[in-house]
């Protein structure tokens, strides 16, 4: 005789009509569609490790004031990355139980913060491409991710214009805050051409409609760069050796260390709760 | 960051009601001052519109000057609209 479920019963059903639009019944949707999920992931990614980075600076920003800019940043991207991540997936279990090797974000987010010029240099470079990104997003044919880029879109551009600010007045200031801003944009530059690199996966997500192409703003972006760099009276650096591969998992070593820092309290205690 | 100068923070609530000091930030100058109010004193839907004015520019009252400024004011209940019928139709006032 083989094994029988117990018929469904109406009042069965009116429970699972309420609970389905939660999405209690939907399996991760990266097991239908890895495409858009990966697409999702290195925007949740990028959004979750600079987040990460930014909030290591809590307490230790130059001046109270600045500490509150730099955790309000961290705290918009952690949102961001929320969102982004509860769209591939469970949203904390995809940002605290994967490893280094199938994080999907660029090299640049996960550069260390160095001094307070190299972070500004950072953000400028970070959040520039993040804003042109989802300004095109925010047009996006998936339905989800053109909602949280229409809502991401208006804190990404403030801190581009805060990282400019910051970026213009440490190049422009003293010797000492020039010297940190050109070696920043040494440390930073390499990383910028991976944000425009179109592999398989991503080319996949444009034909269809969910992804923006970062070809389209390239030269846009450079020429923003450039228009803030030479308000800052900082030279354009000359290109160097792209580094890429952050969207195949391969990483620069302190990404494995973030993920330790961020990682330990819900791996080492699974049950912990606020 | 020590020898940024301080800066007096005004935030209006909302449309229709005035800017209300709500405390200071030191900043290099007056844009990034703005901003600077703004993660400080805005996070929590606070405001629609800030000022900021360098503290350095505000003209106070001298504290010792209080009693000859204020005191002549205290024994003046007249001046207090207190002593006329405000009929009950009247909400705003």
């Amino acid at each position: 005789m083989t094994p029988s479920l117990p018929p469904i019963r109406p009042e069965d059903e009116a429970v699972a009509e309420k609970i389905r639009p939660h999405g209690a019944f939907d399996a991760p949707s990266d097991a239908h569609d890895p495409v858009r999920a990966g697409y999702l992931l290195r925007l949740g990614d990028d959004a979750l490790i600079l987040g990460q980075r930014l909030g290591e600076w809590c307490g230790h920003a130059p001046s109270v004031e600045v500490d509150l800019s730099l955790a309000n940043l961290a705290l918009d991207l952690i949102g961001q990355a929320n969102l982004l991540l509860g769209e591939a997936g469970d949203a904390d279990q995809l940002a605290f139980k994967r490893d280094v090797l199938d994080f999907r974000n660029c090299w640049l987010v996960e550069q260390p913060n160095g001094d307070f010029a190299r972070t500004m240099v950072r953000q400028l470079l970070f959040s520039t491409w993040q804003h042109m990104l989802y300004q095109r997003l925010t047009k996006s044919g998936d339905a989800g991710i053109a909602a949280i880029a229409a809502k991401a879109v208006k804190e990404v551009a403030y801190h581009r214009e805060l990282a400019a600010d910051w970026v213009i007045r440490l190049g422009d200031g003293t010797e000492e805050s020039r010297a940190r801003a050109l070696d920043g944009i040494d440390w930073c530059w390499r990383f910028v051409p991976e944000l425009f690199e179109v592999d398989a996966e991503l080319e996949e997500a444009i034909g269809r409609g969910i992804a923006a192409d970062p070809r389209s703003f390239e030269g846009e972006y450079r020429d923003s760069i450039a228009h803030v760099l030479g308000e800052a009276t900082l030279p354009v650096p000359k290109d160097q050796r792209p580094i890429l591969g952050g969207r195949r998992g391969h990483h620069s070593e302190h990404l494995g260390h973030l993920l330790a820092i961020m990682q330990f309290l819900p791996r080492t205690y699974p049950d912990a709760v606020w | 960051m020590s020898d940024w100068p301080l800066w007096e923070v005004f935030v209006r609530s909302k449309g229709g009601l005035a800017h209300r000091h709500v405390g200071s930030v030191h900043a290099p100058d007056a844009e990034l001052a703005l901003r600077h109010a703004r993660d400080t004193y805005t996070r929590r839907m606070e405001g629609v519109s800030l000022w900021v004015v360098r503290s350095a520019d505000i003209i106070a009252s001298d504290p010792d000057e209080a009693g000859p400024l204020f005191e002549p004011a205290a024994d003046k209940v007249y001046r207090h609209p207190t002593f006329y019928d405000i009929p009950d139709e009247v909400k705003h006032i």
